[in-house]
């Protein structure tokens, strides 16, 4: 069975966001993987190691640095890459087109990607490129069996949880919850140099979304701060709750 | 322009608000507002809908949808936008609402735009207005289209009461079982009794400060006293504390309650971007400098362990 599993490179969740000339400034950012996708990352390596998968192959659209998150990626033990370039301002649409490409050109028996992206938080893609390769998915797992040409899948859903069952190949979209993704080892960081990866340019697909605008959110100014014997401190509170925000006490 | 549609979130019959908040917003755009229902006995929904402005309610009652499943939703609601050809279709951002708008998109070749936290839509375009990195930023993004689609984040819209028609309008179940590839084994409720996170008017989360399970208790008790939500910080969720839904931050929830109370939340750029759109925050904290307190009405600064105690008995009083 052949894994693949899609990764985008996203600023690190401690950054912080700046403007400049009107567009989201990415001077001094740390890249890392989106963490929803190391995650999928991971499922992947051991699908391999659990000898069910036979090849974990990961893809990449984006800009050349993206080849950074695929190398990572092949440190923790993924064995080969695709980065397809693409312009970073593509949408969602024309991201989907670009890797569903890449995928059919590969072929696949299951693809895995993390349910949203920690930068855009669309969560459209992996659903996006199920429906072009005409093959089910399963979205946000928690777990991830598989078993007789099918996989099954505990999912976060409103109001609880499911669990649900496609037939292979099929697309699953992961949650963080699913593993606990490895940090590459010193091993693992040399042998990824030298594990191959292979650049294709993204389908010519124009983007059906367009932003406008990019803005910052209002700075919450600091109110009051209070200090004192912890009844004080809860009178203050409890003050605060009743008489300004109003809230219901259930007694 | 033939009317914005809201599809309506419900499961068994039980709506969620944030279709009542779409109905309502969605009389701004001055186009006729239809709601959208799909279901097993959900007709007698419509009355519901109308009391929110919905001029019509477009039912779709039968038993392959009784519960969410992709591939017989996006048919149905395929077909349906062939017939009818409405401007608009604005979904929740829920977990189902995201997975039926996505395909949905993707099977007609359209743009959307999820998460929304603002709309104009006009014939044949849409201007939504998105929180970026978790709410670090805002994109304004344009999609055109015929409809145009997007996922509405809940609780960012008032509900505003507007009586209307709501003429119920039967139609044809388009969807058979050749569209199914989802197998829904099961679906198990949600236990808890507290309000959804991301709905939720107050919210009460748990951090580092808290130590484990027995700070974790307090920040429920608390929140159980006035009907909140408990959320928790990474460390929380990393600790094991509170299982990964509860998660508020970049790699969790955005919430957007009334009330935020951070309880040993030193505040971590990652944990603000969840929750600094919360109209009033409350932070406990032993760290006079944690910089929770930079973006909180009111800051306490002492030891949740004794603070909490004493703050739910003056509730109480």
């Amino acid at each position: 069975m052949k894994v693949l599993v899609c990764v985008k490179q996203t600023f690190d969740t401690e950054a912080k966001i700046e403007l400049k000339d009107g567009k989201i400034s990415d001077a001094g950012i740390n890249l890392i993987i989106n963490p929803y996708d190391e995650v999928a990352v991971e499922e992947g390596i051991r699908l391999k190691e659990k000898g069910i998968a036979k090849e974990v192959v990961v893809v990449s659209a984006g800009a050349d640095k993206a080849i950074e998150a695929i190398r990572t990626a092949l440190a923790m033990g993924a064995d080969r890459g695709i980065l397809v370039q693409q312009d970073t301002a593509a949408d969602e649409f024309a991201r989907a087109k670009a890797l569903a490409k890449a995928i059919k050109d590969e072929g696949a028996d299951i693809v895995l990607a993390g349910h949203v992206a920690a930068d855009d938080g669309s969560s459209q893609v992996p659903t996006r490129i199920a429906e072009i390769l005409g093959w089910p998915h399963i979205n946000v797992a928690t777990t991830l069996e598989i078993a007789d040409g099918k996989a099954t899948c505990k999912c976060e859903a409103d109001g609880g949880t499911t669990v649900v069952e496609v037939a292979l190949p099929a697309v699953i979209s992961t949650q963080v919850s699913l593993n606990e993704p490895r940090y590459p080892s010193m091993k693992g960081i040399m042998q990824a140099k030298k594990k191959p990866v292979s650049t294709v340019a993204a389908e010519a697909v124009e983007s059906k979304t367009k932003i406008v605008e990019f803005s910052l959110p209002p700075a919450k100014a600091a109110g009051k701060k209070v200090t004192g014997e912890p009844a004080d401190l809860a009178k203050a509170i409890a003050d605060f709750i009743k008489n300004e925000v109003k809230v219901e006490i259930k007694k | 322009m033939a009317g914005t549609w809201v599809f309506v979130e419900q499961r068994d019959g039980n709506v969620r608000k944030v279709t009542y908040e779409m109905l309502s917003e969605a009389q701004k755009w001055g186009d006729e507002v239809a709601a959208v229902v799909f279901g097993k006995n959900v007709a007698g929904l419509a009355p519901e809908f109308a009391k929110f402005g919905a001029a019509k309610v477009y039912v779709a009652d039968a038993d392959i949808f009784a519960q969410y499943n992709t591939g017989a939703f996006v048919a149905q609601m395929a077909a349906m936008i062939a017939e009818y050809k409405p401007n608009a279709v604005i979904f929740a951002h829920s977990f189902n609402g995201r997975d039926m708008a996505s395909r949905l998109a993707q099977k007609l070749e359209l743009g959307l735009a999820t998460d929304c936290i603002a709309a104009e839509i006009s014939a044949g375009k849409g201007l939504f207005t998105r929180a970026i990195y978790a709410g670090k930023a805002l994109a304004k993004v344009e999609v055109a289209g015929s409809p145009v689609l997007a996922t509405i984040r809940p609780g960012v819209w008032s509900l505003v009461e507007k009586a209307a028609a709501g003429e119920v309008v039967n139609v044809a179940v388009a969807a058979t079982s050749a569209d199914v590839y989802q197998n829904v084994k099961e679906f198990v409720p949600s236990v808890s009794a507290r309000p959804e996170l991301t709905e939720a008017d107050v919210v009460v989360s748990g951090g580092r400060g808290c130590k484990g399970p027995e700070g974790i208790a307090l920040v429920e008790q608390l929140a159980d006293l006035m009907g909140a939500a408990v959320g928790g910080s990474r460390a929380a969720i990393d600790s094991g504390w509170l299982p990964h839904e509860l998660q508020v931050g970049q790699t969790g929830k955005v919430v957007n309650p009334t009330l935020y109370v951070a309880a040993g939340i030193s505040g971590a750029i990652q944990h603000l971007a969840g929750m600094s759109s919360s109209k009033f925050v409350v932070a406990i904290n032993t760290d006079e400098e944690a910089p929770i307190f930079g973006i909180s009405d009111l800051g306490a600064v002492g030891d949740l362990f004794k603070v909490i105690p004493a703050l739910i008995d003056e509730l109480k009083k």
